[in-house]
């Protein structure tokens, strides 16, 4: 059975970063495992995914509509351009953050309101958080990343010392520390 | 232990094993990965070269002097490598030579969506489709054995999917191999008619061994499943016809992709009472199987735009649409844009604000055609913006006091320069502003013959775009810094006006260049809503309820809003 997991955010945001501590934590377990990235022009700025596929034997990197287990959003906005990606009883995780796009700056179009409150609606197993401010709090906004590796962490199986591993392994010494306490406080807040 | 490796980074890999010792490429997503990865290996000479004819050409040169080499680029960056690509088919090799080229179905980071096959075929030069990390691996340094058995180049296609995948890879330790000797052969290596027209002949007795190996080949495999349907693809779309229909199918899955074989399609056909054929983008093993007489279905059901998947798949094969909800409302789109604090936003800005028309190049800064700045009216190709000025002034003088042309310091190096030298040449009245931000922005920040430093890191030499410019014969050349809204407005409209050929050099780093010193952010206090600074595109400024507001978190204080505020609202932090 493959399970999949889609990270879906604003290019800039450390999507990538993200789907490849999954990767190392999921190589651990010895299990067929894909990670694909988007690398270039949408990095700028705009609308980015990436996908993590894990199992006995995982072909495609690439997950479509209707298959993802879990959809980790790093922005409100993205969770609802991707949430038709969604498995039919998948689990949602979603920053609070939202970031206005450029239509939505020059005023040609309106940010949507109300837009977790709308997923849980449609009967969605969703769970908020305010990754940006648990962030801050570990010393850096760009950490929100590793905080929702902690909500993330909290709804897996794997130990806790296979992510701070596949942390370690992932950024630069002098940013350990802050990444671990991101990671730790991303996992009580779920 | 298996190793998670990026496809390109397995490509790299793969060089490293093999016992390659030059590599050369110019930068372009989604190839980029291949030759930074490369350099990492000490054991390994890699570069950037200004473009990819003169990639292709250094290891066409480092070949014959004995070694084992190596060039990458994007589909489009094929184009520009034709030239030599299409001779080396008939020099063949001393050290083996392969190239790798990447693909984009989708236009993830791209301009067109060439298919890039038919090069191979056109040049008559083997090409192999790997279709995850693992394959990237061993097909890499399987191709170096097929390169110096043959006698050619070849080529390894990619595509975004692959390139930039993850999945399982085993490594192994490196060959040790010494340079081939040198030996004088001027029948092989210089290609005047005489001797070429001797290297055609052997090219398409080539081609028909090559054939003959793509007949047994592992790389060509047959899966057989039990059911009556078989399906023949290669690379991506192998792992979408997997997955979207696993064992209910058997499978063709071609390695090689030119020559592609006879005999080896015609048994796999017949043994099937429905065959598709499943590839991204042009029908080319379709066509194939039809000149053989095999009937397969392929492009009447897949078409030819895009990327497959393997929704797309079961859909079409077995009439499967996905179980899934639906957000309910309009959901308004993200397009990439220029990130706070970019320079080149000030150029744009003082472009747009005076209706300038704006020959464009291809970089970050072809963003500069989006809303609001809106200011960039053509991009075609690498290099084209300077030479597509001259055509525009030369049709149209009158235009040439409103128009110019914006290329970027890396896409000048690559093939800039020479338009700009028939602009003196040929003598329009034009003015080419480059945009040097001292980096290839867009590809993730790849150092150019303007940088001052290598691939590797060292400091070396810098080409002075200003005295190049001058040697060129651009009698007016001044530098700006964009984030001086008046100095660049001022530039713009003295040189425009200027009753000859000029170029601005509006000179600013990349605001992500890591070595770049960020001020604080930036605070509006008592906004009267009047809008002037979100018509600068920055993704740092938000209209909150009519009053404009600045995201701390990613602005740079750059100022250019600073400076478009008519009531003065904006400043540092009180």
């Amino acid at each position: 059975m493959v399970k999949s997991i889609m990270i879906v955010g604003v290019g800039g945001q450390g999507t990538l970063l993200a789907s490849r501590l999954i990767g190392n934590v999921l190589i651990n377990k010895g299990v067929d495992v894909k990670v694909s990235e988007v690398h270039g022009m949408s990095q700028r700025g705009g609308s980015v995914v990436t996908y993590v596929r894990y199992g006995e034997k995982v072909f495609s990197p690439v997950i479509n509509r209707g298959e993802a287990d879990i959809i980790i959003a790093f922005e409100q906005l993205e969770a609802a351009r991707y949430l038709s990606y969604l498995k039919k009883g998948g689990k949602m995780i979603v920053s609070t953050q939202t970031i206005d796009p450029m239509p939505v700056i020059t005023g040609n179009a309106a940010y949507p309101d109300e837009i977790i409150k709308k997923i849980k609606a449609q009967g969605v197993d969703i769970t908020a958080v305010d990754a940006l401010e648990l962030a801050l709090k570990a010393g850096s906004a760009k950490a929100s990343n590793v905080v929702l590796m902690g909500v993330l962490a909290a709804m897996s199986d794997e130990p806790d010392s296979a992510w701070i591993k596949a942390i370690e392994e992932s950024v630069p010494s002098k940013f350990i520390e802050l990444n671990k306490k991101a990671f730790f406080l991303g996992k009580e807040a779920k | 232990m298996k190793k998670l490796m990026l496809g390109n980074e397995a490509v790299a890999r793969g060089l490293y094993e093999a016992g390659v010792t030059v590599v050369s490429s110019y930068p372009g997503t989604p190839s980029t990965e291949i030759t930074e990865f490369s350099a990492n290996y000490d054991d390994i000479y890699a570069e950037w070269a200004p473009n990819e004819k003169v990639a292709a050409e250094v290891a066409f040169g480092a070949s014959v002097a004995g070694a084992r080499s190596f060039f990458a680029m994007k589909h489009v960056g094929l184009n520009v490598a034709a030239d030599p690509l299409y001779t080396m088919s008939y020099t063949g090799v001393n050290g083996g030579i392969v190239m790798a080229v990447a693909d984009d179905p989708g236009m993830h980071s791209s301009q067109n969506e060439q298919d890039s096959r038919h090069h191979a075929i056109a040049a008559k030069i083997p090409m192999l489709e790997p279709s995850d990390s693992a394959e990237c691996l061993s097909f890499t340094k399987l191709a170096y054995d097929i390169s110096e058995t043959f006698d050619t180049p070849v080529i390894i296609r990619l595509s975004t999917r692959v390139s930039h995948s993850q999945s399982l890879c085993e490594t192994t330790d490196r060959v040790n191999i010494t340079n081939k000797p040198y030996v004088k052969n001027v029948a092989k290596y210089v290609m005047m008619p005489a001797m070429a027209k001797g290297r055609h002949v052997f090219v398409e007795e080539r081609t028909n061994r090559l054939r003959e190996y793509a007949e047994t080949s592992p790389l060509n495999c047959t899966i057989i499943n039990s059911g009556k349907v078989g399906v023949i693809t290669s690379g991506a779309a192998y792992n979408y016809a997997a997955e979207a229909l696993g064992d209910t199918v058997s499978y063709l899955k071609l390695g090689i992709v030119n020559p592609l074989p006879v005999k080896l399609i015609l048994d796999f056909a017949a043994k099937f009472e429905t065959v598709y054929v499943i590839e991204e983008l042009d029908g080319i093993i379709e066509e194939h199987c039809k000149c053989l007489g095999v009937k397969v279905i392929g492009k009447e059901l897949f078409g030819f735009i895009g990327e497959l998947s393997q929704e797309i798949i079961a859909e079409k094969i077995l009439g499967k649409t996905p179980e899934n909800v639906n957000f309910t409302e309009d959901i308004p789109v993200r397009p990439p844009v220029m990130c706070a604090g970019c320079p080149h936003r000030g150029v744009f800005y003082c472009l747009s604000v005076n209706k300038v028309r704006v020959s464009g190049d291809i970089g970050c800064y072809t963003l500069g055609a989006s809303a609001p700045l809106s200011s960039v009216d053509t991009t075609l190709c690498m290099g084209a913006s300077v030479s597509g000025l001259h055509g525009m002034n030369k049709a149209d003088p009158e235009g040439a006091a409103k128009t110019v042309a914006v290329i970027g310091d890396s896409t000048f190096m690559h093939s800039g320069i020479t338009g700009l030298v028939n602009i003196t040449y040929n003598q329009s009245n034009s003015t080419v502003i480059v945009l040097d931000n001292s980096i290839t922005g867009m590809t993730g920040h790849q150092q150019n013959p303007s940088t001052g430093i290598n691939l590797k890191g060292d400091v070396t030499a810098a080409v002075n775009i200003e005295s190049l410019c001058k040697a060129i014969g651009i009698k007016r050349v001044r530098v700006v810094d964009p984030y001086n809204l008046v100095e660049t407005d001022l530039a713009i409209y003295e040189e425009l006006a200027a009753p000859e050929a000029s170029v601005i050099i509006a000179r600013r780093p990349c605001a992500l260049l890591k070595h770049v010193k960020h001020k604080p952010a930036l605070v509006i206090n008592d906004c009267k809503g009047c809008k002037m600074c979100l018509k600068l595109g920055c993704p740092a400024i938000s209209n909150k309820g009519g009053k404009a507001v600045i995201d701390a978190v990613q602005c740079v204080g750059c100022g250019i809003c600073t400076a478009v505020c008519r009531f003065g609202c904006i400043g540092g932090v009180n």
